[in-house]
């Protein structure tokens, strides 16, 4: 089957980031396929590459990276919602001339017509966070 | 075509569940899909006329759910017993094309949607 993931909490302040998590390894351990991964409202967070945990607590950007690189799947960034909690890229910190980009390798800005393109192309489409 | 519903059940302010909803459904509405809308729980309160939340520094949430059918969102319901727990008739919502379901209703509803996104 498959499944695509929105998730909309920020990562290290609400348990739904792991959750998803787990629960995209779990579909991937069963055979299913995960399309794509849309994050939203503060689940943009989880792709900041400046999160830096103590070092014995897991770092779920990194964590979330890694599940992407070895299954190659889509990290969606919701772009309008990335801009307002500033999270950018190299392209969108130029074009608002700001200091610095933290928008974590792997992770993609994208615009809303991608959640709904995921809902169109799943078989599932969970949400986590809400 | 699939069937899309909505479902936004927070307050129209004190934090950007309501108001993100709300850019979603209407991104969403572009995409020629069967998009529907369901307010239930505190999400009701988003449809109240004479929200004026410019005191918190924020546009008027009620004032863009008019343009709903515009988007071609035509059914959007709202949860018959929502309204009801908080006092909230009928005339006093900025839309008076929206269909009051009760929760048996809610749940047929639901059944019948190939995607719910939840807000």
């Amino acid at each position: 089957m498959k499944f695509s993931l929105i998730v909309q909490a920020a990562p290290h302040s609400t348990q739904a980031s792991t959750s998803a998590l787990s629960f995209a390894e779990a579909l991937l351990r069963q055979g299913h396929e995960l399309h794509r991964v849309f994050f939203y409202r503060e689940g943009v967070h989880n792709a900041s590459a400046l999160t830096a945990p103590p070092q014995d607590e897991p770092n779920l950007p990194q964590a979330w990276q890694a599940l992407a690189g070895k299954h190659q799947i889509e990290l969606i960034v919701c772009i309008a919602a990335a801009l307002r909690r500033g999270l950018l890229n190299e392209a969108e910190a130029q074009r608002y001339q700001k200091p610095s980009a933290n928008l974590a390798p792997g992770f993609i800005l994208g615009g809303l017509g991608q959640l709904l393109e995921a809902a169109v192309e799943s078989d599932r489409l969970i949400t986590f966070g809400n | 075509m699939k069937k899309i519903l909505f479902v936004s059940r927070h307050a129209p302010y004190g934090t950007s569940t309501a108001r993100e909803a709300l850019e979603a459904l209407l991104a969403a509405s572009a995409y020629g899909q069967d998009t529907q809308v369901l307010f239930m729980d505190d999400g009701v309160f988003q449809l109240l006329h004479h929200q004026e939340p410019a005191a918190l520094g924020q546009k008027s949430l009620g004032a863009s759910l008019p343009a709903l059918p515009l988007y071609d969102v035509e059914n959007i319901y709202v949860h018959c017993e929502s309204l009801r727990e908080r006092g909230i008739t009928k005339t006093e919502l900025v839309l008076d094309s929206v269909q009051i379901i009760d929760s048996q209703a809610v749940s047929r509803l639901l059944a019948q949607q190939d995607q719910l996104l939840s807000f």
